[in-house]
């Protein structure tokens, strides 16, 4: 178990670096506690994967350091620095059975046979693997060859760190949830320092303590998922968490206020720095009310969802989604709305302005 | 379920039928003719039942190309499956090594076979050749048309250098498409080099190796041209091979009876092993 520090992290696959494309990850600090659930969330290409390999030292990193509880290991192996990782795809070594699986990252070790055989036996039994043991690997089905490479992940105690690299991809809707919660359960039992990386905001926010959002690169907000959907620091993550994502606006800030569609927006700050490239209001769907005065919208479309209903409108400058409950009466053709002060923020060149 | 029974369709099959029947049953039909009966030319037969095979299965002729021929096709087997697998091992994954190891890989096969037997004999003559000069400057006794244990060794390293890509190539294709999700595992999983070829490679090998090794048996096991233009089975009959052997007896003597039971029963071994180890290779592969 070890707390993780990366300290200005940079990398790239390329040789030379002219510009900020050509780098996959960028200037990346993050302080992890011994123990704790994280997740790592963004879109395909985001640097998620390669931020991931690096943790593991199966990449070495362009520039920075890792540290693993305050002890630099940034050019140690992926054996030395004693980690396990689960890849997307199960990794199984088909002509062994599945004790033999699970068996071999403590064979590699050189474990006695009873500690190997105690250990086996045990997450065997906590995976639901017990009754196929003597079954070679080969021929268990997708959920079944992905359990056995948790299994080999898990069944070493020593381990610094639990990483996942999207290990639900390949697995049905169903047992998703099964095997989601199976980890978080693992996670209470073990203790260990559990780092999972996916694009699905769900499995991010239902697995971890403290998410990492990361957009090309960077990571843009680090958080508990209230805080990523309550206040979210950067538009990626407004736009990336939440469903419908929130509503991006232009807007233009004189004297300290928002002025949007010609109308001062109340909110919680006075703004000072003005002189943004891009400034931008953003306020999430579920923050927005009818009312009888405020921004003159049309509603163009109604979605039902059954909870809640989706509504878009638009306005001069955009459209603007809304979230309502099931039983809310919507306005027919044209509509005023006001935005929830609280959660009305601004964003110069994407990042928020406090 | 109410199906609709059509039958024209077997029109569309009629071209395909004629194709087979005229390059493959017409030939094969013409042979099983001739190991059953006597001809003197000139369309004349007589009736002689299993008198061919039982003469050819009885041959000390027979009995000695049939194992010369095992022996050569197991000696160039375990020659080239070890070495075309190690050869794609070490092969680049990336970068410009790798057209340039391709290219040099396939050159050999594409070479028309006589020009490699044609080849191999001047390059291994003793007086002039690069390689039986060279051997017999540094003082060995070379002469592949003399003595039997060079002509071999000849033989061999000629269908070495000249088969052994495709191994290569089959391996390495094998190898590319192994996840590189398995290699990181496994070195988080503290596996040797050694455990990630027994364990991740071989296995993930192992269809194109069966094919490798199914088409290494066969077309070795049915050599001709190379040996027919480097050796032409001599000397003596050191390198008397099955199909040489053959062909001697059916344009060589026109003993077109026995030579037309001895195709049959060549034709049935290559069928048999063929059939017997790609069951027991493909064994366990159906499963799910």
């Amino acid at each position: 178990m070890a707390k993780i520090t990366l300290k200005e992290l940079s990398h790239s696959y390329l040789s030379k670096q002219s510009n900020d494309a050509d780098w996959a990850l960028r200037g990346v600090n993050i302080d992890w506690k011994d123990g704790g659930a994280y997740a790592l969330l963004g879109p395909s290409g985001c640097g998620k994967t390669t931020l991931l390999n690096i943790i593991s030292g199966l990449l070495k990193p362009t520039q920075g350091e890792i540290l693993f509880d305050d002890k630099e290991v940034t050019a140690l192996n992926p054996v030395e620095r004693d980690i396990a990782q689960i890849f997307q795809f199960p990794v199984i070594y088909d002509t062994m059975t599945v004790y033999e699986n699970l068996a071999f990252p403590l064979k590699n070790r050189g474990l006695s046979k009873e500690e190997i055989d105690s250990k086996v036996k045990e997450i065997g039994e906590m995976l639901e693997l017990t009754s196929t043991l003597n079954n070679k690997a080969a021929g268990l089905t997708a959920d079944g060859k992905q359990k056995i490479s948790l299994g080999r992940g898990l069944v070493r105690s020593d381990v610094n760190v639990i990483m996942f690299d999207e290990p639900l991809t390949v697995i049905d809707p169903h047992l998703k949830w099964v095997l989601r919660s199976k980890l978080k359960e693992l996670h209470q039992k073990i203790n260990r320092t559990m780092i999972y990386v996916t694009h699905d905001q769900i499995e991010a926010l239902t697995f971890a303590d403290e998410v990492v959002v990361m957009h090309e690169g960077q990571i843009v907000q680090t958080g508990t998922p209230v805080e990523l959907f309550e206040k979210p620091k950067h538009t990626f993550v407004g736009h990336f968490i939440g469903s419908p994502g929130m509503n991006i606006l232009p807007c233009e800030i004189t004297n300290g206020q928002i002025n949007f569609e010609g109308k001062i927006i109340p909110s919680n700050n006075s703004f000072k720095k003005t002189n943004f490239s891009k400034t931008q209001l953003g306020i999430r769907p579920e923050f927005i009310k009818f009312s009888n005065d405020g921004i003159k919208v049309k509603i163009k479309r109604v979605s039902d969802t059954g909870r809640h209903k989706v509504i878009d409108t638009e306005c001069s400058s955009g459209s603007i989604k809304i979230l309502a409950n099931g039983n809310t009466e919507i306005p027919s053709d044209s509509a005023h709305i006001t935005f929830e002060q609280k959660y009305t923020y601004v964003y110069g060149d994407d990042w928020i302005v406090e | 379920m109410n199906k609709t029974y059509n039958q024209k369709a077997w029109f569309f099959v009629i071209p395909v039928f004629v194709l087979v029947a005229f390059n493959a049953v017409v030939p094969l039909m013409t042979v099983v003719n001739y190991s059953f009966q006597e001809t003197f030319g000139s369309n004349v037969f007589a009736w002689e039942g299993t008198r061919w095979f039982k003469q050819i299965l009885h041959s000390e002729r027979f009995h000695a190309s049939l194992g010369r021929q095992f022996i050569f096709t197991f000696i160039i087997l375990l020659i080239q499956l070890p070495l075309g697998i190690a050869i794609a091992l070490t092969m680049p994954k990336k970068g410009w090594g790798v057209p340039v190891c391709l290219i040099l890989m396939s050159m050999p096969l594409l070479i028309p076979w006589n020009v490699v037997g044609a080849m191999w004999n001047i390059f291994a003559l003793p007086d002039i050749g690069f390689l039986g000069n060279s051997l017999n400057s540094l003082g060995f006794d070379y002469n592949f048309t003399q003595q039997s244990g060079d002509a071999w060794f000849t033989t061999i390293l000629m269908d070495v250098w000249h088969w052994t890509s495709l191994v290569v190539l089959l391996s390495y294709a094998g190898l590319n498409s192994i996840q590189p999700a398995y290699y990181q595992a496994a070195e988080i999983d503290g596996a040797s080099r050694w455990d990630i070829f027994r364990y991740i490679e071989l296995p993930k090998m192992k269809k194109v190796l069966t094919l490798a090794i199914l088409l290494r048996f066969m077309d070795s096991f049915m050599i001709y041209t190379e040996p027919f233009v480097l050796t032409g089975g001599g000397p003596g009959n050191a390198t008397n091979f099955l199909s040489l052997d053959l062909v001697k007896m059916a344009l060589g003597q026109f003993d077109l009876g026995p030579a037309a039971a001895m195709s049959l029963i060549y034709f049935l071994i290559v069928l048999l092993i063929c059939w017997v180890f790609y069951s027991l290779m493909m064994k366990n592969e159906g499963r799910t």
